[in-house]
């Protein structure tokens, strides 16, 4: 499943990195804890959170994560917009809370890490 | 630096401004990019970039400035941190997992979750961390290129 088909499913509104829509994607991570995404995400993982700054954007790019998704209809920063763009990571935006869109994308067969 | 002080292949210093946030990544980001150019293989590429990135985000959060220096030698890869700052009085208790003194601001943005000199201890071979109360922190680790059986956790 790549990028694309999430964002087709769920209809997001994408801000950011619409040129990289073709990623695969390999699993899930949800978390506003940046030290927990750096920890935990893996290559070609789809992140859900709220934050909106630009920072999200470096630990994307740090972590190879083949697109943010913004909950709860938040908007990016116009900073974090911009180096998304420069950095080539989708920022796509959904009007569902943390926990509804984690569980839709489960059930189209997005899964996360278990940790054994 | 030890005997091998002689075969440093890289050596670069870059510079950290305390509370700099919208440039936070740009020096784990140059790091990346210095040692994807050195050929490093790419999951010690990975296990540094998160420790040059959580200590870069240290320098930010509570540093007024600091300096970061990345050596390349054939054997390991070494990350120096030195910075002026609020120092941390009591380096076991920081290195626990949880534990932060981070204030508001930073946990809005969702730093100072007590999880950035973890993840740097998790990553690095070797590590090592001093500090001065008021003054600033001392921060060293190294990855060695010829030991690589170490695993990261779920991987």
């Amino acid at each position: 499943m790549t990028v694309f088909d999430i964002v087709k499913s769920f209809e997001l509104k994408i801000r950011a990195g619409k040129d990289r829509l073709h990623e695969e994607v390999t699993g899930g991570y949800a978390s506003d804890l940046l030290s927990d995404v750096i920890a935990h995400s893996r290559k070609g993982n789809i992140w859900i959170t709220i934050q909106t700054h630009p920072n999200i954007v470096a630990v994307a790019t740090m972590k190879e994560i083949v697109a943010i998704i913004l909950t709860g209809g938040r908007e990016p920063d116009a900073d974090t917009v911009q180096k998304a763009e420069e950095e080539g990571i989708p920022l796509l935006v959904s009007p569902l809370f943390t926990f509804e869109l984690a569980g839709r994308l489960y059930q189209i067969g997005i899964s996360g890490m278990s940790p054994c | 630096m030890d005997r091998t002080e002689n075969n440093i292949l890289f050596h670069k210093t870059f510079h950290i401004e305390g509370g700099n946030f919208p440039n936070a990544g740009s020096i784990s980001d140059q790091v990346k990019k210095a040692l994807k150019e050195a050929g490093c293989p790419n999951k010690v590429i990975r296990r540094i970039s998160i420790a040059t990135f959580e200590a870069e985000m240290n320098v930010i959060c509570y540093a007024k400035r600091g300096d970061l220096s990345l050596f390349i030698t054939p054997n390991f890869l070494k990350v120096v941190v030195d910075d002026e700052g609020y120092g941390i009085p009591d380096v076991n208790l920081a290195m626990s997992e949880g534990y932060s003194t981070a204030d508001e601001k930073i946990r809005e943005l969702g730093f100072g979750a007590g999880m950035g000199l973890p993840n740097i201890r998790k990553n690095a071979d070797e590590m090592i961390l001093t500090s001065k109360f008021k003054q600033g922190t001392h921060l060293e680790f190294v990855i060695y290129l010829d030991r690589q059986e170490t695993q990261l956790p779920f991987e």
